[in-house]
């Protein structure tokens, strides 16, 4: 018997109940549209994020204290044998030949008060180098004052919300604020500019970092920021910032993070989350395939007399198998198909709704939805197959 | 060509031994025409689908043209049925989506004939049975006594030795019916062997011999010149002593 007489037989069978092939049809390709949609989704989601941080800026280096693999715990807590100092900071600006900017970063949460409104914020210590190196802009006032690295001036510059929330409509630039027990006149306003990097630039308090330092009673800083110039080379810069730590501290007790790591550190969390979707997704391919099983039993069950006629004319058992077999094949293989029709069209749309989303189905999620959506076929239609193989042809052929 | 020798059929029904077949001793000659008589139950059936491979005998040697029937496996008995034995079956079993011309087609798609000489045998079978102008006709769009023809044709397709009829007129009038009688025959004329299972003296009539069976025995063989159709034959042996 060849292929093609085989597709035949087996469409002819299928199309002889056009609404059950229809609706087992449909569940197969409900299976591979919500695995195209959602590996889209995921994709989109970690592509949307990877260009938030690319928008930063490839230059920018990282210094943590602590050794990631040495302590074993996450950079900047616990098990810091050494304190990243400002002097270090200072060393780094100076002695490393790509660098264009370093700000040094404390960090620690505060309650701002004013009058009788007060909220508890994060408070960044940073200096002026800060507004270049994280490209900030300025609503109104000025920034941190430049050169003040060690003396601490009481100055503040907040976030636009956290300006909302305590002055409502009055003009803060000039007025002192309290955080915490100390005294500071705000000389400045950031413009508003949202998330980066997992922190909510409105909702920021700004002081010298210094005054950071004592206020948060931290001998160490958070981290130290380093921009390179233009045509920095990354890789020999971090070279040169670690070869500057161990001198100056004996040994390597920081770890350094470029831009380049985080991306790939986001790329590879969001691409697990990608394939996550798309194992939830595919599971309703199984399903899928049981409503296959289904529609298949039904049918071996209804054609029995026909199988024993098969049998009657000597129809082979493999052949029987075969013709089954292939109908069940064919029925997801064509669900499957308009599954990704289906889905990539419901893609499309997204996209059109929302452009700040690049979603698009991986490669590797259409390719393994098809063929999961085939193999889901071919596997759930053996069960039928067989028992329509195992049939006694005289108790077939008699309707029992 | 049929040789069958002390061949028992026995049925478990529920742990209790039904006996369809006792004690079968016969020889069926290529080219014959035999007919099957006997009341209901006594076994007609289960004689024709073991002699057409569809069943195996419980015990007893079935030889078919030199061939011990019981040494072969699944795949042998299959490629017997197709290239030795045609069925025709009361109930027709024609594959109700598939026209004349197509279920004429089926065995021969499933034995791998290519495409060009199937459809030649096709039309070749369907002028056989007088079917041609249907040969586009699903089994729904035609009467009782063309689907049987239609399901002559596709029993004789494959060139068979053997073709096992049981009740082939059992669901058609007399016209009807007599014309399929007629075609049996004919094809027997040019040599097929014919076994027909029957309840009708007239159909039986038309046979060389006459098998009459009672509770799974063969009790009576009746030739031709024998036969009177006003007779019914189905005697309890024991009453006939
Ligand atoms: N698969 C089976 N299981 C159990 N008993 C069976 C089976 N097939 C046949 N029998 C029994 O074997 C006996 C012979 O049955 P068979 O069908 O051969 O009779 P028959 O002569 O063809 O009758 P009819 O004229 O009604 O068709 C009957 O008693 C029947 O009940
Ligand atoms: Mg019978």
């Amino acid at each position: 018997m060849s292929i093609p007489d085989l597709l035949k037989f087996a469409l002819r069978a299928l199309s002889g109940h056009s609404l059950r092939t229809g609706l087992s049809m449909l569940g197969v390709a409900i299976g591979v549209a919500a695995v195209v949609m959602l590996t889209a989704l995921g994709e989109g989601a970690r592509r949307y994020v990877i260009d938030q941080f690319a928008s930063l800026g490839t230059n920018l280096v990282i210094v943590v204290p602590g050794k990631t693999e040495t302590t074993g715990a996450l950079p900047g807590f616990g098990g810091v044998p050494n304190d990243l100092t400002l002097d270090d900071a200072e060393a780094i600006r100076r002695q490393v030949r790509e660098v264009r900017n370093v700000a040094p970063v404390s960090m620690g949460t505060e309650r701002v008060s004013f009058g009788e409104r007060n909220r508890q914020v994060m408070i960044v210590g940073s200096t002026y180098e800060l507004l270049e190196v994280r490209e900030l802009g300025m609503g109104s006032g000025r920034f941190l004052p430049a050169g003040d690295w060690d003396r601490g001036a009481p100055v503040t510059v907040l976030g636009t919300t956290l300006v909302r929330e305590l002055f409502d409509n009055e003009n803060p630039i000039g007025k002192v604020v309290r955080i915490g027990e100390w005294r500071m006149r705000v000389i400045g306003v950031l413009d508003e500019m949202g998330m980066r990097m997992g922190i909510d630039f409105d909702e920021i308090a700004v002081v010298p970092v210094s005054t950071g330092m004592k206020m948060f009673n931290r001998a160490s800083l958070f981290r130290v920021l380093v921009k390179l110039g233009s045509s920095g080379d990354v890789a020999s810069a971090q070279r040169q910032i670690l070869d500057l730590i161990i001198d100056r501290h004996g040994e390597e007790d920081v770890t350094i993070i470029t831009q380049d790591a985080v991306i790939s550190t986001f790329s590879s969390i969001l691409g697990v989350l990608t394939l996550a979707l798309g194992g939830i997704a595919a599971i309703s391919l199984g399903v899928a395939g049981v409503g296959i099983m289904n529609v298949m039993l039904v049918s071996v069950s209804e054609r029995t007399a026909e199988v024993g006629l098969l049998k009657a004319l000597g129809v082979r058992r493999v052949q029987i198998l075969a013709v089954f077999l292939t109908e069940a094949v064919l029925l997801s293989t064509a669900g499957g198909l308009l599954g990704l029709a289906g889905g990539w069209m419901a893609v499309r749309l997204l996209v059109q709704l929302y452009p700040a989303i690049p979603a698009s189905p991986p490669t590797w999620a259409v390719v393994a939805a098809l063929s999961i959506s085939i193999g889901v076929g071919a596997i759930f239609g053996v069960l039928p197959a067989r028992r329509a193989t195992k049939l006694d042809p005289v108790a077939a052929l008699a309707g029992r | 060509m049929i040789q069958l020798e002390g061949i028992c059929r026995t049925f478990d029904v529920g742990g209790r031994p039904v006996y369809a077949l006792v004690d079968v001793d016969e020889q069926i000659e290529s080219g014959e025409h035999i007919a099957v008589m006997g009341p209901s139950g006594s076994g007609k059936s289960t004689l024709l689908n073991l002699i057409g491979c569809l069943d195996r005998p419980t015990s007893g040697s079935y030889r078919l043209g030199g061939r011990e029937v019981g040494d072969l496996d699944e795949l042998q008995l299959s490629e017997i049925r197709r290239d030795w034995i045609g069925f025709v079956f009361q109930a027709y079993h024609l594959v109700p989506r598939l026209d004349a011309a197509a279920n004429v087609e089926l065995p021969m798609i499933f034995a791998g004939i290519a495409r060009a000489e199937r459809r030649r045998r096709v039309a070749a079978a369907l002028e056989a049975v007088d079917m041609s102008d249907r040969a586009d006709h699903r089994p729904d769009q035609l009467s009782g006594g063309e689907r049987q023809r239609v399901a002559i044709a596709r029993a004789t397709v494959m060139g068979p030795q053997i073709l096992l009829a049981d009740e082939p007129t059992g669901n058609l009038d007399s016209e009807s019916g007599s014309q399929v009688l007629e075609l049996l025959d004919r094809m027997n004329d040019e040599g097929l062997t014919l076994i027909v299972v029957t309840h009708n003296p007239d159909v039986a009539r038309r046979a060389d011999r006459v098998m009459v069976m009672f509770d799974g025995r063969v009790t009576q063989h009746i030739s031709a010149d024998d036969f009177h159709g006003h007779l019914l034959p189905y005697r309890d042996p024991q009453e006939a002593q």
